[in-house]
């Protein structure tokens, strides 16, 4: 039986690199991907803890995530495509209109 | 014989969401239709009346269903009330707007009415899966409604920032739930609370993992410092009828699931209490000091929100059943001001060529005297001057704040109020004082505007006078919390 | 603690003994040809040409959007499909719902003239 923090260690580490993707990242489509990592990473940890403790929740859990993911993804790859329609680039520091 | 009694025993419990979401099928089928185009408007508008009619009648009434997954008490059915209204108040708002700014479309209505929807059932949950969905539901709709202006940069990077700092959000969220889940073994609140000090005992570090991260999770989704960042940008970049949305509808149901998780779920933590002292400080002092220095109003606005979460971020850190009421009270009022001063704000923006700057309100006062004496009232909420509402929420909250005996987070809430009155009547001073060489462009009232604006006035100040009945429901919203 | 991986490691080791088997079977025992036809990205079917940088229009993106969405949205039936008798008819209509909810997003797509190709 591989022990549970074996699972959470990876999971941290996934949660890491798309937690510094999305922050570092010029490209928007790196970004979108890290965010997917990110989201991964919390499915993982719920699966390795629901099979810890013997309880179906983290599986069911997990499907809902899955579809939430997919739309979420369908619905920004729209968003960006419509942005590049206009602008002609996904890279992130060429967004300035909006800034303080 | 089919027994399809148990079925209807399930939908019993959520018939305005059913409401919402039959409209919004019907307005996007409707939409696809040319001859029919036309009837989406008022469809989605009486949907959502009857969708108010319905959680109305359900309000008082304690029932849960789908296996415990739905749980609608007062503060869940008193919250399905409040988020309606801002939906119906929104489409008012909106109508006009759309046509002008020429992006009415008919999904327009139907995205407003499944984040509707998505509040309600974030609202109306004590199960964590079911925040999450009901959290996902409200946003994957927001982030297409603050993109809504297509051929608009402004709109479309509006949207693009608010998908991946929402997307960035729902995975704390979902890291830290899940962290929740293995020190507990459930996603269902009550049982957590039910065995609270066995699970901080035997699984203490996973579940504060678990909460830290929620926290991240939720910070961002309302805005509090150091999570603020995008919120400017977005409430500046996406149409005004939707910043108004934004500010009121999301906010409170950020605040609503945040109130359920903190004050309920996660309520026998006790180092919480100090680090909201913390949040709450930083996120009314940077709100605050940072719309001083702001010439847009939109981005005005946008840090007053951040500055108004920071004060109902003071309930979290005094915690028990009066700084609850206090929250939602203070959470409604917000929501009838800011509505109305958005509304106002959208009102100036269907003139022509305007981009709602500080300088473009000048002469205002000799255009449009009736606006103007309304936007005086809201910014006068705004700021917290009796006898409005936004006094009296005030009030009850540094009131409950000093009774529980943070006099000092009181102090520094007062304190920044009065900083809040250098920006919030410069508005005032602009529109009244200041002197131009053209006179200001008039602007134009529609049936629809005129009565949010008649609406949210009356509240403003009708609640302000006679705080009673909003302050008894704020309470019964409290009573039964499951 | 480390013998449960012990599986594991038996996997990636004979999974790379058997690539590198495989690999050097074929230098062995096969046949060298260099035809220029084996340079290309496909040996048969398809003749590529152009540079995979050129724009490829955006039907193909939307239908693929749109199949993403709803075959995900499918794995609610297999989970469903399996405790479909204890949960009754309470569980049909559930689904039921469900159906009619991704069949308004499909009737919303057909409407819109998403699918149409020209």
């Amino acid at each position: 039986m591989i022990p549970i923090s074996a699972y959470l260690v990876v999971a941290a580490v996934l949660f890491g690199i798309g937690t510094v993707g999305v922050l570092t990242s010029r490209n928007l489509i790196i970004v979108f991907m890290s965010v997917e990592l990110m989201l991964n990473a919390g499915n993982l940890v719920l699966i390795a803890f629901s099979r810890a403790l013997n309880v179906l929740d983290g599986h069911v859990f997990v499907f809902l995530v899955l579809t939430v993911a997919a739309a979420e993804a369908a619905v920004g790859l729209a968003m960006l495509i419509t942005l590049y329609r206009n602008r002609e680039t996904v890279n992130i520091d060429r967004f300035d209109l909006l800034k303080w | 014989m089919i027994d399809f009694s148990s079925v209807a025993d399930n939908f019993n419990v959520i018939y305005p969401e059913l409401a919402l979401l039959i409209g919004a099928f019907a307005v996007l089928l409707l939409g696809t239709v040319k001859r029919f185009a036309g009837l989406c408007t008022s469809v989605a508008g009486l949907t959502a009346l009857i969708a108010l009619w319905l959680a109305v009648d359900q309000f008082g009434t304690q029932q849960s269903g789908f296996f415990g997954m739905v749980t609608c008490d007062a503060f869940g059915s008193a919250f399905k009330i409040i988020f309606i209204a801002i939906a119906i108040v929104t489409m008012l708002i909106a109508h006009r707007f759309m046509i002008v700014k020429q992006i009415a479309r008919p999904e327009f209505y139907a995205l407003v009415l499944i984040s509707t929807f998505g509040m309600i059932v974030m609202a109306n949950t004590t199960d964590m899966i079911v925040m999450f969905l009901g959290l996902e539901i409200m946003s994957v709709p927001l982030y297409v409604l603050a993109g809504f202006a297509r051929r608009s940069l402004q709109s479309n990077e509006a949207g693009i920032k608010y998908f991946v700092m929402g997307a960035f959000a729902s995975a704390f969220l979902l890291m830290g739930i899940a962290f929740v889940f293995g020190a507990s073994a459930t996603t269902d609140l009550r049982r957590i609370v039910a065995d609270f000090s066995y699970i901080i005992y035997h699984s203490g570090l996973y579940m504060y993992v678990g909460i830290a991260l929620i926290l991240v999770g939720f910070g961002f989704k309302i805005g509090m410092v150091p999570f603020h960042a995008w919120v400017p940008d977005v409430y500046q970049g996406a149409p005004t009828p939707v910043t108004a949305f934004f500010s009121a509808g999301p906010k409170a149901a950020g605040f609503a699931v945040l109130l359920r998780l903190f004050m309920f779920g996660f309520e026998g933590v006790a180092e919480l209490s100090s680090i909201f002292w913390v949040l709450a400080v930083l996120t009314m002092t940077a709100g605050n000091v940072l719309a001083l220095l702001q010439d847009n109003i939109k981005r005005m606005l946008a840090y007053s929100s951040i500055a108004h979460a920071g004060y109902i971020l003071i309930a979290f850190a005094v915690g028990g059943e009066d700084a609850l009421s206090a929250a939602i009270f203070y959470s409604i009022a917000y929501a009838i001001f800011n509505l109305g001063a958005f509304a106002v704000v959208v009102l100036l923006e269907t003139r022509s060529g305007c981009r709602s700057d500080f300088s473009e309100l000048a002469g205002l006062s000799k255009a449009s005297p009736y606006l103007c004496a309304v936007l005086a009232l809201f910014v006068f909420a705004l700021t917290g001057f009796p006898p409005t509402i936004g006094f009296f929420g005030k009030f009850y909250l540094f009131s409950t704040a000093v009774k529980a005996g943070f006099i000092w987070l009181a102090v520094i809430g007062v304190l920044n109020s009065f900083v809040s009155v250098y920006y919030y009547l410069r508005v005032l001073k602009v529109s009244y004082f200041d002197r131009v060489e053209q006179p200001a462009l008039s602007v134009s009232y529609t049936p629809a505007i005129t009565l949010v604006l008649l609406i949210t006035a009356a509240g403003t100040l009708g609640f302000g006078l006679f705080p009673q009945k909003l302050l008894e429901f704020a309470q019964s919203a409290v009573f039964a919390f499951l | 603690m480390f013998e449960t991986f012990y599986p594991i490691l038996f996997l990636v080791l004979f999974a790379t003994f058997l690539a590198f088997m495989l690999v050097a079977f074929s230098i062995i025992l096969g046949r060298r040809t260099s035809l220029g036809k084996k340079f290309q990205a496909y040996e048969c079917g398809i003749t590529p040409e152009g540079s995979t940088k050129d724009p490829v229009p955006i039907k193909f993106f939307q239908v693929a959007i749109l199949f993403l969405l709803f075959d995900i949205e499918v794995i609610f039936l297999y989970p469903w499909a399996i405790v479909s008798r204890q949960l009754g008819w309470f569980g049909f209509i559930e689904m039921l719902v469900f159906i009619v909810i991704l069949l308004v997003g499909y009737f919303y797509v057909l409407g819109r003239g998403a699918l149409k190709w020209d």
